[in-house]
C-alpha cells in the first residue's frame, strides 16, 4: 500500500505503523460526571466499518507524523490523509 | 522414440549433463525438459500418492510432473519444474519420491490400492485412535506422499531485493506484451516488461512460422532508453495502489556463476499503470491412464517440435476438441513423423496424409513407463492404435492469476472456453491478448472426462482424479472451494494452473450445471513457487536483525565481559576476573562491590527523550500519572505511565533541566513504545501544547556510579560540587568533566545506593568508562552488568519489566497514592475502576534458604499444587550476596494477611517446590537511608 502523506507524498505503508480506529482523537473529559462510561468506550469501542473507514497510522520509518487516513476497508483505497494535530477532534 | 530432428530456433552447441547418476548431451538454449526429451528419456518422476511414472505435460512453469531436484548440498533445489530449468554445462538433476529407483518404485503399490486412496481417505481412515495420528499416521503418510528434499544445510547462495518504479509495467514478453510496452514508450512513458521466459517472444517463438515481426519489435524496444526489458523475471503478485513484486533469477542457469552476484533478486516495482499479457496454457481433458510418459499437451508437442527440434515420437497422436490440434498435426507431418488425429468435433479441415477420427475421443492409453498405444472411440466402436506420444489439446486457459490478487473473480466466457477475468481487476490494470481470451477462439467443443473408469487425471501431481471429484460431489462437498480442500484438487506446485478449469469442467459435465454456475477459485500470490531464500534477501543470520552495542562495548570486550541480548541490544551481563568460575562468583562480587564501595554500569539502553517547548511540564503532567507542574528546574522526578485502560505502561525519570527542558528516561524495553506514545498523546490529543520531541538514546552515553562511595570518585572528575548540601537526591545538572567534557548528572539510584547517573555524548562513553574505573581504583570501583543490576534492585523491591507486564496497575505495585487524583492524565479515570482499583493484589517479597524460580505459583502449605490454590507468583527471583539467601518479589492477594506467613513456590514445569516466608519487597535500607547521605 502507498499512503500520500500529506508533507512527504506517496510513502510505502512499510514506514508506518497502524494504531486503529480515529475515534481515539476524541478523548472524553476527565472531569465529567459519566467520565467514567465515556473513557470506557473510548478506549474499548471500535467501530469497524466496511466501507470507509477512518484510522490513525503512524509514520515512525519517516518524520514520525500521526496521520489519518481515510481508508476503503473493501477496496484499500485510500481517500484522504490528514496530519492527525490538524484534524478537528 | 523421442529425438532430436533439426536445431529447432537454438542452435547446435552441445551442452554435457547428468540426470541420475547417468550422463547426457543437450543444445545449449535446451531446457532440462527438452534436453532429456532429445534423448529418449521419458520418465521423470512419480506422483505424489500412487507414485506412478509421470513425464512432460507441458513445456513451461505450468509443469506439474517433471520436478527434479538440481544440485547437491548447500545449493540443492528441490521441486524444481525441468520445463523451466535451463540447461548449463555440467548440470546435475535427480528425479524425486521415488525409491529405491525411479524405474523400479517399491510405493508404486499405492497405485494397485488406489481404489482405497480416494479422496478423503486419510481423513476417514487415520482417525483412531486419536493419538496415532501426530506419533505414527502422519510421519509415515509423510515420508511416503512427497515431494523432493530439502538438503538441510545453509543455502549457500545469495538473495537480494531491489526496487523499480515506472509508468506502465507489462507482464509478458510475446507478441502482445511487446506491442503494448512500444506503445507505452511511444507515449514517454517510463516501461518495464518482465517475462518469466529467459527469451522474449511468448508463443510465437514454438510456433513453425517465421518469427521476424517478433525480433523487429524486440529490437525496436531494445533501442529506446526508456523501456526496461527483464527476461527471466516472473511477476509473482499484484498488491495494492500499484506495487507488483517480481522475481529474476540471475543465475539460476549458469555453470559458474560469479561468487558475487546474487543468485535471484526480488524486486518491488512500483507502477501506476499495468497491462497483463501473460498469455494462455493449453489444458488436458480427462481419459482413462491420460497421465503416461508421453501424454502431453498438443502446444507442447509442437513447441519441442519448433523451438527445440525435438520430435517425441514416431508415431504421434494429436487429440483435440479446438483448432489448436490442426497447428500440431500439421508441425508433426511436416516434421516426417507418423501423425494420427482424434477430434471429437464433426467437422475439420482436413491435412493431406494424416489419418483423422472425426466424431471420436482418446477413451484409455497403455504402456508402464512410457506411451505404447491409445484406446480409441468412434461411432460407438473402440479399438487400439499404437503411438508413443500423444498430445492433447482440450482448449486453452488464460493466464489470469495476477487479476485475482486483489479479490478479482474470473468468469466464464463461452466464446473463448475458459475463464477470462472479471471486471474487478487490481486498479490501474488491463488484460490483453491471449490472456484476454483473444485467438484462443478456435471452434472449441466442450469437451472435459471421457473416461470410462474414472482413472482419469484431473490434477496429476495431486493424483486427483475424475473419480475423486465424484466422490467428494457425491458426499455432499458441492462448492467448489470445499471439493477443492477435500480432495486437494489444484493444491498442488503448480497452484491448480491445470487442474481447477478441468476440475470444474468435471463437476459441471457430472451436475448437469452450467459451468458458470459451479464458479472458481481464486489464485493468491506468488504466481510460481518462490525460494523462501528470495524471500528473506539479505536479512540472514547477523543481518537479520540490527545489533545495537553500548558506548561501552569495546571496553566491556576486552574486560572478556559475557554479553546478553537485551531486544536488538548487546549488554554486558558481567565481567568474570581471573579464577571465578561460575557466572554466580562473578555476580556476587558485583553486586557486594556497589553496597561497599562503588559500581560503575551502562545504562545507555535506557531510552531517553528530550522533551522542550513552553507547555512542556503541563505536557508530561498529562502524561505521566503523578504530578510534574512543580518540578523545580534541577530536580528530577519518578515517573509513572499508564495506558489509557489503567494498566501501567511504563516507568522512568524525568530531569528538568530548565524551564522549558526536560530529559525523560524510559525502560530500554520501552523506549520506542513509549516515544510513539509521546508523540501520540501530542500530536492527536493535545496539538495544541508547545512542546517537541526527540528521542536521544543513542547520543548519550550514560553510566550509573552507584555505591557508598560514588560521591568521591565522581568528585575526582565532574567540574561541580557534589555535597549532599549542593546536589542532594534527586538533584540534575547540565555540567562538564573536569577536562571539558559536556556531560549532564541525575543523582538518581536503583540499586538503592548512594548514587549518581552520568551522561556524555556518546562517542566519550567508552573512554568515560575506562576514566570512572582507573580514577576510582583506589576506592574499590568495579564494573557491573545486569545480572548485577538485576540483584541490586530485586534487594531494593523496584519494580522492572518483569512487574510492569502488561496486568499490573499501580496500586498493585503499591504505588496507588502516586495516580494524582487533582488533575487530567493518561489513564487516571480507569485505573479508578473498581475492578482495578479493588484488587487486593501486592507486590511482596519472599526469602528462603533454597533457590526460588521466576514464574512460580505461591500456595499455601497444605494445599494441593492447582489453579484454584494459588494466591500470586513470583515475578523476578534471585541470589542476594548482601542478605546471604535467596530472595524474590512478587504478587500476592490479600498480601497484608500473609505478610509473615509461610508459602510454597511452586512450579510443576520444573518439579520445584520450595518454601518461602513473606516479607516486605524492600529487603534493603527499607527507609531509603542510604541514597540520601
Amino acid at each position: 500500500m502507498l499512503i500520500n502523506h500529506p508533507l512527504l507524498g506517496l510513502r510505502d505503508a512499510q514506514e508506518f505503523v497502524y494504531k486503529g480506529d480515529a475515534s481515539l482523537l476524541q478523548r472524553p473529559q476527565c472531569e465529567s460526571d459519566n467520565a467514567l462510561d465515556a473513557f470506557t468506550n473510548y478506549a474499548y469501542l471500535r467501530s469497524n466499518p466496511a466501507g470507509l473507514h477512518q484510522e490513525l497510522w503512524y509514520h515512525e520509518q519517516g518524520d514520525r507524523s500521526w496521520l489519518v487516513v481515510t481508508r476503503n476497508t473493501l477496496t484499500h483505497e485510500i481517500v484522504n490523509v490528514e496530519l492527525a494535530s490538524e484534524v478537528d477532534a | 522414440m523421442s529425438r532430436r530432428v533439426s536445431p529447432g530456433r537454438i542452435g547446435k552447441k552441445p551442452v554435457n549433463f547428468s540426470f541420475d547418476g547417468r550422463t547426457f548431451q543437450g543444445h545449449a538454449g535446451d531446457t532440462l525438459a527438452s534436453a532429456l526429451l532429445a534423448n529418449d528419456q521419458l520418465l521423470l518422476g512419480r506422483s505424489f500418492k500412487y507414485h506412478r511414472p509421470r513425464g512432460l505435460i507441458t513445456l513451461g512453469s505450468e509443469e506439474p510432473n517433471a520436478l527434479v531436484t538440481i544440485g547437491s548440498g548447500a545449493r540443492q533445489t528441490p521441486n524444481t519444474r525441468a520445463t523451466t530449468q535451463e540447461l548449463y554445462e555440467g548440470l546435475s538433476a535427480s528425479s524425486q519420491n521415488r525409491y529405491p529407483s525411479l524405474k523400479f518404485d517399491l510405493l508404486s503399490v499405492n497405485d494397485r490400492l488406489s481404489r482405497f486412496l480416494t479422496a478423503g481417505f486419510y481423513y476417514k481412515t487415520f482417525m483412531w485412535p486419536r493419538s496415532f495420528w501426530e506419533s505414527v499416521y502422519e510421519p509415515l503418510i509423510r515420508r511416503a506422499a512427497g515431494l523432493g528434499k530439502l538438503s538441510e544445510v545453509e543455502d549457500a547462495d545469495q538473495y537480494d531485493k531491489g526496487f523499480l518504479h515506472c509508468d506502465c509495467l507489462v507482464i509478458g514478453g510475446g507478441i502482445a506484451g511487446l506491442e503494448a510496452a512500444l506503445e507505452a514508450a511511444h507515449q514517454g512513458k517510463a516501461v518495464i516488461l518482465c517475462d518469466e521466459n529467459p527469451r522474449l517472444g511468448g508463443m510465437e517463438l514454438f510456433d513453425s512460422a517465421p518469427i521476424d515481426s517478433v525480433e523487429g519489435l524486440i529490437k525496436e524496444l531494445q533501442s529506446l532508453s526508456n523501456v526496461r526489458l527483464m527476461s527471466r523475471t516472473t511477476v509473482q503478485g499484484a498488491f495494492d495502489h500499484g506495487v507488483y513484486s517480481a522475481l529474476t533469477q540471475n543465475t539460476d542457469h549458469v555453470a559458474q556463476p560469479h561468487k558475487a552476484a546474487p543468485r535471484q533478486t526480488l524486486w518491488r516495482i512500483y507502477s501506476s499503470e499495468a497491462v497483463l499479457a501473460s498469455g494462455a496454457h493449453e489444458r488436458m481433458i480427462a481419459f482413462d491412464n491420460n497421465d503416461r510418459p508421453g501424454v502431453m499437451l498438443s502446444s507442447a508437442l509442437r513447441g519441442y517440435l519448433n523451438y527445440y527440434g525435438v520430435l517425441a515420437g514416431d508415431t504421434c497422436a494429436v487429440f483435440g476438441c479446438h483448432d489448436d490440434a490442426r497447428k500440431t498435426v500439421v508441425d508433426l507431418h511436416a516434421a516426417g513423423a507418423k501423425v494420427i488425429w482424434i477430434d471429437t468435433r464433426s467437422a475439420h479441415e482436413p491435412v493431406d496424409g494424416v489419418q483423422c477420427f472425426t466424431d471420436a475421443r482418446v477413451v484409455n492409453t497403455r504402456g508402464r513407463h512410457r506411451l505404447k498405444g491409445i484406446e480409441i472411440e468412434q461411432g460407438g466402436e473402440r479399438f487400439w492404435l499404437p503411438c508413443d506420444a500423444l498430445g492433447v489439446a482440450g482448449g486453452w486457459n488464460p493466464r489470469v492469476q495476477l487479476t485475482c490478487h486483489q479479490g478479482g473473480r474470473p468468469r466464464w466466457s463461452n466464446d473463448v472456453g475458459g475463464f477470462i477475468s472479471g471486471t474487478d481487476l487490481p486498479p490501474g490494470m488491463r488484460v490483453v491478448g491471449a490472456a484476454a481470451g483473444e485467438y484462443l477462439q478456435g471452434n472449441w467443443s466442450p469437451v472435459w472426462d471421457v473416461s470410462k473408469r474414472g482413472s482419469a487425471f484431473v490434477d496429476p501431481q495431486n493424483d486427483v482424479t475424475v473419480k475423486d471429484i465424484k466422490l467428494a460431489h457425491q458426499e455432499g462437498f458441492i462448492s467448489v472451494e470445499h471439493l477443492k480442500r477435500y480432495t486437494t484438487l489444484g493444491m498442488a506446485t503448480d497452484q491448480g494452473k491445470n487442474a481447477n478449469t478441468l476440475g470444474i469442467g468435471v463437476l459441471s459435465q457430472h451436475t448437469g450445471n452450467a459451468i458458470e454456475s459451479v464458479g472458481t477459485t481464486l489464485f493468491r500470490p506468488p504466481y510460481t513457487p518462490v525460494a523462501i531464500g528470495a524471500l528473506a534477501g539479505r536479512a540472514r543470520g547477523k543481518a537479520f536483525k540490527p545489533t545495537r552495542l553500548t558506548p561501552s562495548h569495546e571496553f566491556a570486550t576486552r574486560q572478556g565481559a559475557s554479553f546478553v541480548t537485551v531486544g536488538n541490544w548487546l549488554r554486558a551481563a558481567y565481567f568474570p576476573q581471573a579464577g571465578e568460575t561460575h557466572w554466580r562468583e562473578s555476580v556476587d562480587r558485583e553486586a557486594l562491590a556497589v553496597r561497599n564501595a562503588v559500581g560503575v554500569c551502562d545504562v545507555t539502553t535506557l531510552g531517553k527523550i528530550d522533551v522542550q517547548g513552553r507547555d512542556a511540564a503541563q505536557f508530561l503532567n498529562l502524561v505521566y500519572a503523578n504530578g510534574f507542574l512543580k518540578l523545580p528546574v534541577g530536580k528530577t522526578r519518578y515517573g509513572l505511565m499508564l495506558r489509557e485502560d489503567g494498566i501501567v505502561f511504563d516507568d522512568g525519570t524525568a530531569a528538568r533541566l530548565s524551564e522549558n527542558h526536560f530529559v525523560v528516561t524510559t525502560t530500554t524495553a520501552n523506549a520506542v513504545p513509549v516515544y510513539r506514545h509521546m508523540e501520540f498523546v501530542h500530536q492527536c490529543l493535545a496539538p495544541n501544547l508547545d512542546v517537541h520531541l526527540i528521542s536521544t538514546t543513542e547520543s548519550w552515553a550514560q553510566f550509573a556510579v552507584a555505591g557508598p562511595r560514588s560521591r568521591e570518585l565522581l568528585q575526582r572528575i565532574v567540574d561541580l560540587e557534589l555535597s549532599n548540601e549542593a546536589f542532594g537526591f534527586m538533584a540534575c545538572a547540565e555540567t562538564r568533566l573536569l577536562d571539558g567534557t559536556p556531560a549532564r548528572l541525575f543523582r538518581i539510584s536503583f540499586s538503592g545506593e548512594l548514587a549518581y547517573e552520568l551522561a556524555v555524548p556518546a562517542r566519550f562513553g567508552n573512554s568515560l568508562m575506562q576514566t570512572l574505573l582507573e580514577v576510582g581504583a583506589d576506592l574499590g570501583a568495579t564494573p557491573y552488568g545486569t545480572e548485577a543490576l538485576g540483584v541490586l534492585r530485586i534487594e531494593k523491591g523496584h519494580a522492572a519489566g518483569n512487574e510492569l507486564d502488561g496486568r499490573t496497575t499501580a496500586v498493585n505495585l503499591g504505588l496507588g497514592q502516586m495516580v494524582a487524583q487533582t488533575k487530567d492524565s493518561i489513564g487516571r479515570v480507569l485505573a479508578n475502576r473498581d475492578l482495578l482499583a479493588n484488587s487486593t493484589l501486592r507486590l511482596v517479597g519472599f526469602r528462603s534458604d533454597q533457590q526460588i524460580l521466576t514464574g512460580s505459583w505461591l500456595i499455601p502449605p497444605g494445599r494441593s499444587s492447582e489453579q484454584d490454590n494459588t494466591l500470586g507468583w513470583v515475578s523476578s527471583a534471585c541470589y542476594s550476596p548482601n542478605l546471604g539467601c535467596y530472595i524474590a518479589i512478587g504478587f500476592i492477594s490479600d498480601a497484608d494477611q500473609y505478610l509473615g506467613a509461610q508459602l510454597r513456590a511452586v512450579s510443576l514445569l520444573d518439579k520445584v517446590d520450595v518454601g518461602v516466608s513473606v516479607v516486605s519487597p524492600h529487603f534493603i535500607d527499607p527507609e531509603g537511608e542510604r541514597l540520601r547521605v
